[in-house]
């Protein structure tokens, strides 16, 4: 199984920014949303970033909450979801990173959650409502399971919090580019670049950069602001919501903004 | 963050990394100012002027004499605003003040505390939004007229049923966007740490009066206090005044909506699992996944998933009950009340009457109950009667 160490070392070999796209397993159903991950998988993302739907979302914005909703009505739960990375990684090893609340994890059983989900072909899990000061609660099993551990950082976050983050963190960092939830943005944060530089300062791990990222030039921004990947979440899945009655345009879609992003993104240039 | 708003496992703050500064700066700013000289002295000018404290303990008439022991309401619907709910958003919004915030926020269900918080913003001339589902928007309408007359806007809610969990999510995702000058005003003893000490804390001054109200009027302490719990804010300060005193037993009621059987309820502590919604680790109504289920209730103001970690801490530790009253019963003890002392209670408060009314002929005559009349009806007289005439 590929993992994020892998994965990143390749890239900086290759100068590259990784290209994760996000979506929400089962959005709209389970095959469609197969389909639609194995499309972005073969337009170049580097890594995924899936999440598990929940019935409260307070980390997302509308485009992504509908998402969850979608996904839950066609019966998805973390059962179904294994069933699903078991899939996605039988057509290809790429790291996968699961994005979820904490209520689903611990409703499973943590550390059977873990260990299920690494069984399956997942590299990590980020909790959206886990701080860095409870996570001990799942460093210890996930790691135990084999997974790696990935925590946000936030424009808002203290240096010294940072740090203690940075410290925990095995997998990459997930660099909130915003003050706010997930969803599109017409520009993008202007904290973008000064984070990327201060978690560089600070830590070696691989620093990816999410929310709000919704165009390929934003994507650009954060690869020349030195980030070693760009989570691209709601602009994708919000094409699903604009096909729901036809998944072949939503495919072809996110199959074309996909590409354009990974040309915006590569070659990366030399790091600074 | 100081502590860690556990309650036994119950509690915590499990929010996204982005609210932790904030919460850390509530937490700092509490613990600095609730027994600042100043700001006591601010708060308590205001409880007695504008909020009208202390509120009356009354001895029922026929009330008592109906169920054939000594009932006394604590009458915090006789409060500035008809509810508790103005103990809080006062103390929250003098907090905010002290904090050099510009903007408050808040949830509602019943339209309750956003009225509070309206009222307060007001009071110090602070811009406020009040998140509230579409269906308690529909339900409360009254309320909402009345925040706007406030000055507040009132942001609709339409995610989930439209209900006060619902409003919660909203009012966390724009905190999320704006915590640098917002304060998020939380209306119950639930959600993450600081809220659920913080409102206690401004919540407390309904038992401890209560408690020394009793001593002066019958000479000893009750024997029993009940309250409605839905978060459990009126609940946990009343219960607060009487946790020391052992042989004082204390009953918080749940909403039973359709019955616990029929999965149509509010009861988390009578009928929920340990989860975690909201910040916090509490009993929670979810399904076999960890999916937050839908409640009914009649009443908006106990129509919520989850409920105050205290609460839960009580519970599994025994100090004090939990139970359900149903809506059915919950509309005949409206009418009951009303019709016996001229009250009308609102049907939040009127299910820890339901409960007493349960208890009719199982308790001795010289029994003394103390009941937490948490807000007063008139904004439920439409449901009522549009329940009556089904």
């Amino acid at each position: 199984m590929k993992s994020y160490q892998q994965a990143f070392a390749e890239l900086k070999k290759q100068k590259r920014t990784a290209l994760i796209p996000f979506f929400v397993i089962g959005d709209p159903d389970f095959d469609a949303s197969l389909a639609l991950v194995k499309t972005a998988v073969d337009a170049g993302a580097d890594v995924l970033e899936l999440g598990i739907p929940f019935s409260d979302p307070i980390a997302d914005g509308p485009t992504i909450q509908k998402a969850d909703i979608r996904a839950m009505r066609s019966g998805m739960n973390p059962a179904r979801a294994l069933e699903f990375v078991r899939k996605v990684k039988k057509d290809k090893d790429i790291p996968i990173g699961l994005l979820m609340y904490y209520n689903l994890i611990q409703q499973y059983g943590v550390e059977k959650f873990f260990k299920d989900f690494h069984e399956a072909g997942v590299n990590s899990v980020l909790v959206a409502d886990l701080s860095i000061d409870d996570a001990d609660e799942v460093t210890e099993p996930a790691q135990a399971a084999g997974l790696d551990t990935v925590f946000m950082v936030t424009p808002n976050t203290e240096p010294a919090r940072m740090k203690r983050i940075a410290a925990k963190t095995t997998g990459f960092i997930y660099t909130v580019s915003l003050l706010g939830v997930t969803g599109s943005r017409a520009a993008l944060s202007n904290a973008v670049d000064g984070l990327i530089r201060k978690l560089k300062g600070l830590t070696a791990v691989p620093v990816c950069v999410g929310f709000g990222v919704s165009t390929p030039e934003h994507a650009k921004t954060i690869a020349e602001a030195g980030a070693d990947g760009v989570i691209i979440g709601s602009r994708l899945v919000g094409m699903i919501e604009s096909h729901l009655n036809d998944p072949r345009a939503a495919s072809k879609e996110v199959a074309e903004f996909l590409g354009q992003v990974k040309s915006a993104l590569a070659p990366r240039r030399p790091n600074r | 963050m100081k502590h860690d708003g556990r309650f036994g496992e119950y509690g915590g703050y499990y929010v996204p990394e982005v609210l932790i500064p904030a919460l850390e700066e509530l937490e700092e700013a509490f613990y600095r100012f609730y027994k600042d000289k100043a700001f006591e002295a601010e708060l308590g000018q205001l409880f007695r002027h504008y909020a009208g404290r202390p509120s009356p303990l009354y001895h029922t008439r026929r009330f008592s004499e109906h169920v054939g022991f000594q009932v006394y309401l604590k009458r915090e619907d006789l409060l500035h605003g008809g509810a508790h709910k103005i103990n809080n958003s006062l103390g929250q919004g003098l907090l905010a003040k002290y904090m050099g915030k510009t903007k408050l926020i808040a949830e509602t269900g019943a339209g309750q505390h956003g009225l509070a918080t309206a009222m307060v913003g007001a009071l110090l001339g602070m811009e406020t939004k009040i998140f509230m589902g579409i269906t308690d928007i529909e339900r409360q309408s009254v309320n909402v007229h009345k925040m706007r007359l406030c000055g507040a806007e009132v942001v609709p809610v339409e995610g989930g049923t439209g209900t006060l969990k619902d409003a919660i999510n909203d009012a966390l995702r724009y905190w999320t966007a704006n915590v640098t000058d917002t304060f998020y005003l939380f209306g119950s003893a639930a959600g993450p740490h600081p809220y659920p000490t913080i409102v206690k804390h401004f919540q407390s001054c309904i038992g401890r009066e209560a408690r020394r109200q009793c001593l002066e009027q019958t000479g000893r302490l009750p024997d029993l206090v009940v309250a409605c719990v839905g978060g459990g804010s009126n609940a946990i300060g009343m219960f607060t005044g009487f946790l020391d005193d052992k042989d004082v037993r204390l009953v918080g009621v749940e909403a039973g909506g359709k019955g616990l059987k029929t999965g149509k309820h509010a009861a988390s502590l009578s009928a929920g699992r340990v989860g975690i919604l909201h910040g916090a680790k509490a009993y929670l109504l979810q399904d076999e996944n960890g999916q937050v289920l839908d409640t009914e209730s009649i009443s908006a103001g106990l129509d919520y998933a989850a409920v105050g970690p205290e609460h839960c801490y009580l519970k599994d530790t025994g100090r004090a009950e939990y139970v359900a009253a149903v809506d059915d019963d919950v509309l005949d003890t409206f009418e009951l009340l009303t019709k016996l002392e001229g009250i009308l209670p609102a049907l939040e408060s009127t299910h820890a009457l339901a409960y007493i009314v349960n208890q009719k002929g199982k308790l001795p005559p010289e029994t003394i109950a103390v009941v937490n009349l948490s807000g007063r009806g008139d904004k439920d007289v439409g449901i009522v009667e549009k329940a009556r005439s089904k």
